[in-house]
């Protein structure tokens, strides 16, 4: 065929179009979340047991004086309902890149892939989808949270909301660039130990950033350059109204690197090539 | 109506218009493709093409690169070298505009088995940018007519291999593609579900016009009339009308002719050894 006689029309998408994929998208994440009770049920009861068990007991141990964004003295487990609600996202994200890699194992990856919206864009609403089920998640935890006397202020469950998406975005894109990473679904659990656990002990989470210091300056060093500490005081300070600068440049920031890369990194064929040989599927 | 006279009965014609742009341009054109998976050279400088409204059977042994094409066709694979068209759309430079004409059937099931049937097809449509009320009257019409209406609200989970097959073939309808691929579609199911899908995508063909590429390595789903290309280890061995490969290769049927033309290609030496 010559190139001259490639010549077609060329219809290109309109903007509703792209709702209607975004749409679709949400929609499907959210019907498998809720058609997955288990997954549901584990992602309250893991905050829940720290709030109720492990904050009820280590409150008498560790002290805190009054520091932004609170004006008064405050309950540990008013301290760190932040950090868990960043937990919950931060376990939904990996939750989400790992559910990524099992559809691309099972080929249901192959469904969105063959949209033909581009691939940055479908990507993209996989993000905004993982996101969106991780605030039906927070918002289910602020909600048992506060019948146990842990409520923010009123419109703190509002201007929460922003920092909510921000830090669901970073913490999605971050999950979606390490499953780039990961040929085969069994390599994901050992990945998942290397970084929740260091990403949320190494932050602000459980404990302030000046009481780190005070034990261990390299370790407060370390919390510092943790992007999931600046997730935690973004929602700290946006559940109270106020705005941390500096959290939301570094949470902003690191969305955007977290999701260019992912977006480049992804390769759907990894989880073909594995098959391809030992499947017979070439 | 049985399911099976329901699938067997085809698709109206109904809504489907001709595309000023399908016109006398392949439904499909490989033009000198390449594929290697590292230093294993899967696909070596292949050609061929789909004619509009026309059979092709790509025939081809497990391992002969015919997932590994669907996937460049698809661009679930770079292309690393040659060219690849849909009805004129380049994949690698308009793979919008490709991939919108095209219809996919995969080997593997790609459908969403926590979901229900009519779900499946909803978010399909939606990944087409096919508003929900259209979609809702496309899903209803396609169930109808594969004969899975009463299962709509079924989990995809509890359908059959047959049904899930025929749901598939559905669900790559649902956009109104005018070129449909099908991998090894009927791998795994009995003799009479395989019949009742290969001659529903034939009448796709006669009385929508729909081009079909069909990958099997059956020789038995090949018919006299089809259009075939044989790909062995990579490499296209022969390309043209059924009778006209067969009398090439000098051999008495599709069977004899296939064994003639790999056996002379293994005796040429194996290109991705």
């Amino acid at each position: 065929m010559t190139s001259a006689a490639m010549t077609p029309i060329q219809r290109g998408f309109s903007a509703a179009e792209y709702l209607i994929c975004l749409n679709g998208i949400v929609w499907r994440e959210a019907l498998r979340f809720l058609h997955q009770r288990e997954r549901f049920i584990s992602a309250l009861v893991r905050p829940l047991v720290w709030l109720f068990i492990f904050a009820a007991g280590f409150r008498q141990v560790l002290g805190l004086s009054i520091i932004p964004p609170y004006e008064t003295y405050i309950l540990y487990e008013v301290y760190i309902a932040p950090g868990l609600m960043a937990m919950i996202q931060l376990f939904n994200g990996m939750q989400s890149s790992l559910s990524m890699v099992y559809d691309r194992e099972m080929g249901n990856m192959r469904t969105l892939l063959v949209s033909p919206l581009p691939r940055w864009f479908l990507l993209s609403c996989k993000l905004l989808a993982g996101t969106a089920v991780s605030l039906l998640q927070v918002y289910a935890f602020l909600l048992i949270a506060w019948f146990w006397d842990i409520a923010a202020p009123p419109t703190g469950y509002l201007t929460v909301l922003p920092a909510l998406v921000l830090s669901g975005l970073m913490l999605g894109a971050l999950g979606m660039l390490i499953s780039s990473g990961i040929k085969q679904l069994e390599n994901f659990a050992g990945v998942m130990n290397f970084v929740i656990f260091p990403m949320f002990f190494a932050s602000s989470a459980l404990y302030p950033l000046w009481r780190i210091l005070e034990s261990s300056p390299m370790l407060y060093y370390v919390c510092l350059f943790n992007p999931f500490t600046h997730a935690v005081e973004l929602i700290r300070f946006a559940l109270y109204g106020q705005m941390n600068w500096i959290a939301l440049a570094v949470v902003g920031g690191c969305t955007i690197a977290f999701m260019i890369g992912a977006i480049l990194a992804y390769d759907p064929s990894r989880g073909l090539i594995r098959r391809g040989p030992a499947g017979g599927e070439t | 109506m049985t399911a099976t006279d329901a699938f067997s009965a085809g698709q109206s014609t109904q809504g489907f218009p001709p595309r000023p742009d399908a016109v006398e341009m392949p439904a499909l054109s490989i033009e000198g493709v390449s594929h290697a998976y590292g230093t294993r050279r899967a696909l070596i400088e292949i050609g061929f093409s789909v004619a509009p409204a026309s059979f092709t059977a790509l025939l081809g042994l497990n391992g002969a690169g015919k997932s590994t094409l669907f996937s460049l066709i698809t661009r679930l694979f770079g292309i690393q070298h040659g060219r690849i068209g849909i009805f004129g759309h380049d994949v690698a430079q308009t793979p919008g505009e490709a991939l919108r004409l095209l219809g996919v059937v995969f080997q593997p099931r790609t459908l969403d088995l926590d979901l229900s049937v009519t779900q499946n097809l909803l978010y399909h449509a939606a990944l087409h940018g096919i508003g929900r009320r259209d979609a809702r009257a496309r899903s209803g019409e396609v169930l109808a007519r594969i004969g899975l209406a009463d299962r709509a609200g079924s989990k995809v989970r509890d359908l059959s291999g047959g049904q899930m097959r025929r749901l598939e073939i559905a669900r790559a309808l649902l956009h109104r593609p005018r070129l449909l691929l099908l991998d090894e579609a009927t791998v795994g199911l009995d003799v009479k579900a395989r019949a009742d899908i290969l001659n529903h995508v034939r009448q796709l063909v006669a009385e929508q016009g729909i081009s079909v590429l069909w990958a099997t390595h059956l020789f038995d789903e090949i018919g006299s009339n089809d259009d075939l290309v044989v790909l062995h280890q990579g490499r296209v061995l022969a390309q043209g009308k059924v009778a006209r490969v067969i009398a090439d290769a000098g051999g008495s049927d599709i069977n004899t002719a296939f064994m003639r033309l790999t056996g002379s290609a293994a005796q040429s030496g194996s290109p991705t050894s």
